[in-house]
């Protein structure tokens, strides 16, 4: 049983399906693994131990009694704390949802269990997913696995860190600059975003909408198509889900790269990167191209727009989504108030974080009367040119290769009084956000102090699994996924 | 004394009648009991996302076509940014630079001329839900509130500055509400809040307005006209003693018959519209807008046009039984089974019309088929004028039809000489006064004589026999 939290769910699926272990065993595996690390790593807000065990018996009996099981039966899954489940708490790593517990499930939810995974618990993460390193979180930081002294990434730190120490199998987090990638980049696992409108944002709660994806954490490739193939397709309940039909992403992983091409767009290989972040990720090249791939230098020119074009445009949707938090309806309410503009003021003042704070007062000038022309509406134009940016790219390249962080992770505190510098932490993942198109971080390498480094593999919209096809390829022809954090 | 021009421009808010609201399943009945068509997305909860109802859209579309509309091809819903508890999100889904539809106008009567009065723009919203004040001791510090109306679908439409008078306002309303109804789009209940209306007026020179001010709650288009006149005076009272009008929101006192300052220009909001990145613009194709038009109801005004000219009616008429759809198809259904128009058209207009003021039209029991049977039994004499009310006002209470009514009260109508004869007879020895007087050269006292035997008929007999066969008694005993 010791060897379930290194396993990947496509492996587990296989002991399981040879009978040679049950779900509860799995189940039970997990929460001993948490039990032993948990206090090192602190990446959960809630578990759900006695329901996932009463699961995991209602899918050994329905596996004894021989009835047809969905392709996750049994894998233990952690959800990001942004992300509703039913009945059970949903705090956005926020004091102001602190006893918040959603009378619905996320549509994503509702595909997971249906295809048998098991909730695990919920996962920490930077205050509404705002930040690059969980150190925003309301209630504790996470820490990276690798090295406790340094941060997970973020804002999906609690769900890379799960995956990564082996307290989970799979876990989804939510992205809307890169809070998938970086914190999987930072953790040495793979993480992805998926095209915007792949995957149902219903019961996500919202940060920036036309940017927030739901995507998958995972230990390999292979778990990583297993669990886009579940979450993916259009939800009558998200319209801006979009209905295209799914490709059935395990048939594209094959260790083969032959006729696929390869940019390396310029722009993502100057400013303030590590130098071993810059050299793995070459070499990555280099191992494609061994593969059979085409790789060439590209250009994607108004890159060094897309970290201001990202802050006005995020911080404006995020100005108006989470005005909701006002302590009338649901969540925090502040004890003292003489009247209601009052408790408005007293309840966002005491429920709110820092840096949420910055980004709803940043967001609500850019919206104002007489700033909205110059720096929303600018914002979209860019957003639109960083967009074409790709599309010309992708007329050449099936894939763009980038490093996925430009360092690897950081001391806890080193950045967080430094929101300029924190915000470039997402420098190379935010335009995949502002484009719409999909991305992932795979492992490359390990950098300084021997932290992980992540390879970005960028795509055209809607065609994951040349992603996946080429991540996978990588994967399979090196040796990374098997070094794990010793905690 | 300076002369100004007065210009006023309507918003109109009309819920729409769809059974859910425009971004849920949730129902829209008026009266339920508080916060019990909800859900989480009309409460604004986390993670929730609106959907649009496409039948609010069409609704939209269609009120824009009958007011000769532009529907923009691509619409888009924006985020009115502004903080109230009755506002679950804390911003309205509605739209902003890129509406529904464009331009447009609405017929009105000024002076015995026809006016247009031009139409801005056409947009739809959510509505908000409604604050309840506690009242009772305990929850005085308190308000509740309920969000049973939070969601429900609005359409906003905002007239040209075109309007030049409280009375114009008043048939500019009462015009667009004709039509709106006759669409089925909307009940138009200004006491239930289906309608609501704000005004923009401002007093210039010809070809330029001046400082305007916004006025808000009025609650029927009379306060509406009032609310006009009063904020029409005061600003011309400003101005005649040179001051300035300041461009603010002022409300409407309908018992103290003034209008106060709500908030100045400084207090304004500002709304931080921004488009609504949940939902994608809205593309609206040209065959959508070709069926949409197809079922589109004959308006008022063409159908008054038609009743004069088909049915010839009098426009007096015409006006009368086009002002409400119902009635009007409520006519022609008359018509079909009775077909002599001004006598359906009398009897609509009157004993009709009376009765159903207290009822809904959709109860009525009495159809088309019986008023028009109970209308040939007065043709044919059968019936009196007299009695047929009688008839017609059981008829809505029962549901039964004319004759049925007719064969169980005895209401059958004497036309019979023979028996009528005997009465007259026992009248005219009954009467002998009367019967002098006349004699005397007193017409009148055939009247008497007449309204006499129709007593003793219980009004059964047909009244120009008996006057007949009165005067040949009379001329008998004289002669």
């Amino acid at each position: 049983m010791n060897i379930i939290p290194e396993l990947p769910a496509n492996k587990i699926i296989k002991l399981l399906k040879r009978k040679e272990i049950s779900v509860e065993e799995i189940v039970l595996a997990q929460f001993k693994r948490i039990d032993e690390v948990e206090d090192k790593v602190k990446a959960f807000i809630s578990l759900n131990k006695e329901e996932a065990i009463n699961e995991a018996k209602m899918w050994d009996k329905k596996i004894h009694e021989d009835k047809k099981i969905p392709p996750l039966c049994g894998i233990p899954i952690a959800i990001k704390d942004n992300i509703c489940v039913k009945n059970e708490k949903t705090t956005c790593g926020s004091r102001i949802l602190e006893n918040f517990s959603p009378p619905y499930s996320a549509t994503v939810i509702d595909k997971v269990k249906n295809a048998g995974c098991i909730i695990i618990g919920k996962t920490n993460m930077d205050e509404f997913a705002m930040g690059s390193s969980t150190e925003n979180s309301s209630f504790y930081v996470t820490r990276n696995p690798w090295n406790p002294e340094t941060i997970p990434g973020g804002s999906s730190g609690g769900s890379a860190a799960s995956v990564a120490s082996g307290e989970v199998t799979l876990a989804l987090g939510s992205d809307t600059g890169g809070s998938i990638r970086q914190p999987a980049a930072l953790c040495g696992i793979v993480g992805m975003k998926p095209t915007y409108g792949r995957v149902s944002r219903y019961g996500l709660v919202a940060f920036a909408s036309s940017l927030d994806q739901i995507g998958p954490l995972t230990k390999d490739v292979t778990d990583c198509a297993l669990l886009l193939q579940v979450i993916s397709g259009k939800d009558n309940k998200d319209s801006t889900s979009i209905d295209r039909p799914v490709p059935k992403y395990l048939e594209y992983l094959i260790p083969d790269l032959q006729g696929i091409k390869v940019g390396l767009p310029k722009e993502y290989f100057v400013t303030g990167i590590e130098k071993e972040v810059k050299e793995s990720v070459l070499q990555a090249a280099k191992v494609l191209e061994d593969l059979g791939a085409k790789v060439e230098e590209t250009s994607l020119p108004h890159t060094e727009y897309a970290v201001a074009t990202y802050y006005l445009i995020a911080t404006a949707e995020a100005s108006s989504n989470l005005a909701r938090y006002d302590g009338v309806k649901y969540g925090y309410r502040t004890k003292e108030k003489t009247n209601m503009i009052d408790m408005y003021k007293k309840t966002r003042k005491e429920g709110f974080g820092d840096e949420v704070k910055r980004r709803i007062m940043l967001g609500t000038y850019v919206l104002s009367k007489g700033y909205y022309e110059n720096y929303y509406g600018k914002a979209l134009r860019v957003r639109t040119l960083i967009k074409r940016d790709f599309e010309k790219a992708f007329e050449k390249f099936d894939v763009l290769l980038t490093p996925t962080s430009p360092t690897v992770a950081f001391k806890i505190g080193e950045k967080i009084d430094d929101p300029l510098k924190m915000y470039l932490s997402d420098i190379f993942t935010i335009s995949a956000n502002l484009a719409g198109i999909p991305g992932i971080s795979i492992p490359c390498g390990f950098g300084q102090n021997n932290l992980p480094v992540g390879l970005q593999i960028l795509g055209r919209p809607f065609e994951e699994e040349t992603i996946l096809r080429v991540a996978y390829a990588y994967e399979q022809s090196t040796e990374w996924r098997k070094r794990k954090p010793e905690i | 004394m300076k002369e100004y021009k007065i210009y006023i421009g309507l918003e109109v808010h009309v819920e729409l009648s769809t059974q859910s609201k425009l971004f849920c399943g949730c129902k829209t009945k008026f009266g339920a009991a508080p916060n019990t068509q909800t859900c989480p997305v009309c409460l604004g909860l986390p993670g929730v996302l609106p959907v649009i109802n496409r039948k609010a859209v069409e609704y939209t579309i269609i009120t824009a076509l009958a007011l000769n509309s532009r529907i923009n091809k691509n619409c888009r819903f924006a985020r009115k940014n502004y903080y109230y508890p009755d506002l679950p999100k804390n911003y309205q889904i509605s739209q902003y630079e890129e509406p529904l539809a464009s331009g447009g106008w609405v017929e009105i009567k000024a002076n015995g001329k026809t006016k247009k009065i031009g139409i801005e723009r056409i947009h739809l919203e959510e509505d908000a839900g409604k604050l309840i004040h506690g009242e009772i001791k305990e929850d005085k510090d308190f308000s509740f509130v309920d969000y049973n109306r939070a969601g429900i679908p609005l359409m906003e439409i905002v007239s040209r500055p075109e309007i030049n008078s409280p009375e114009e306002a008043y048939e500019y309303l009462v015009n667009l509400r004709q039509i709106v109804r006759y669409l089925g789009v909307s009940d138009c209940n200004m006491e239930e809040g289906s309608l609501r209306c704000d005004a923009n007026i401002s007093l210039g020179e010809e070809n330029r307005m001046g400082t305007k001010t916004e006025l808000k709650n009025m609650n029927s288009f009379k306060e509406i006209r009032e609310g006009l006149r009063a904020e029409i005076k005061r600003q011309y009272e400003l101005l005649s003693r040179g001051e300035k009008v300041i461009q603010e929101t002022r409300v409407w006192d309908p018992k103290k018959k003034k209008t106060f300052s709500m908030r100045g220009k400084e207090e304004a909001h500002d709304y931080r519209y921004f488009p609504e990145p949940d939902l994608p613009p809205l593309f609206i194709d040209k065959s959508w807008v070709e069926r949409l038009k197809a079922i589109i109801p004959e308006l008022p005004q063409e159908r008054f046009n038609r009743f004069i000219h088909q049915y010839g009616l009098p426009e007096y008429d015409a006006g009368v039984l086009t002002e409400s759809k119902d009635i009007a198809d409520y006519f022609e259904e008359c018509v079909k089974f009775f077909p002599k128009p001004k006598m359906v058209s009398n009897w609509v207009m009157g004993d009709f019309m009376r009765l159903v003021k207290k009822e809904d039209m959709t109860k009525i029991k009495i159809s088309p088929a019986s008023t028009a049977d109970l209308l040939s039994e007065v043709e044919k004499g059968t019936l009196s004028t007299t009695m047929a009310k009688e008839v017609m006002e059981e008829m809505f209470k029962t549901g039964k039809g004319a004759s049925q009514i007719i064969e169980e009260r005895g209401l059958k109508q004497i036309s019979d000489e023979e028996s009528l004869d005997k009465v007259a007879d026992e009248v005219v020895k009954e009467n002998p006064k009367a019967v002098k007087d006349w004699q005397k050269g007193k017409s009148q006292a055939i009247k008497f004589l007449v309204g006499q035997l129709m007593r003793k008929t219980k009004g059964k007999a047909n009244p120009q026999l008996a006057n007949k066969l009165i005067e040949k008694k009379l001329k008998n005993l004289s002669g």
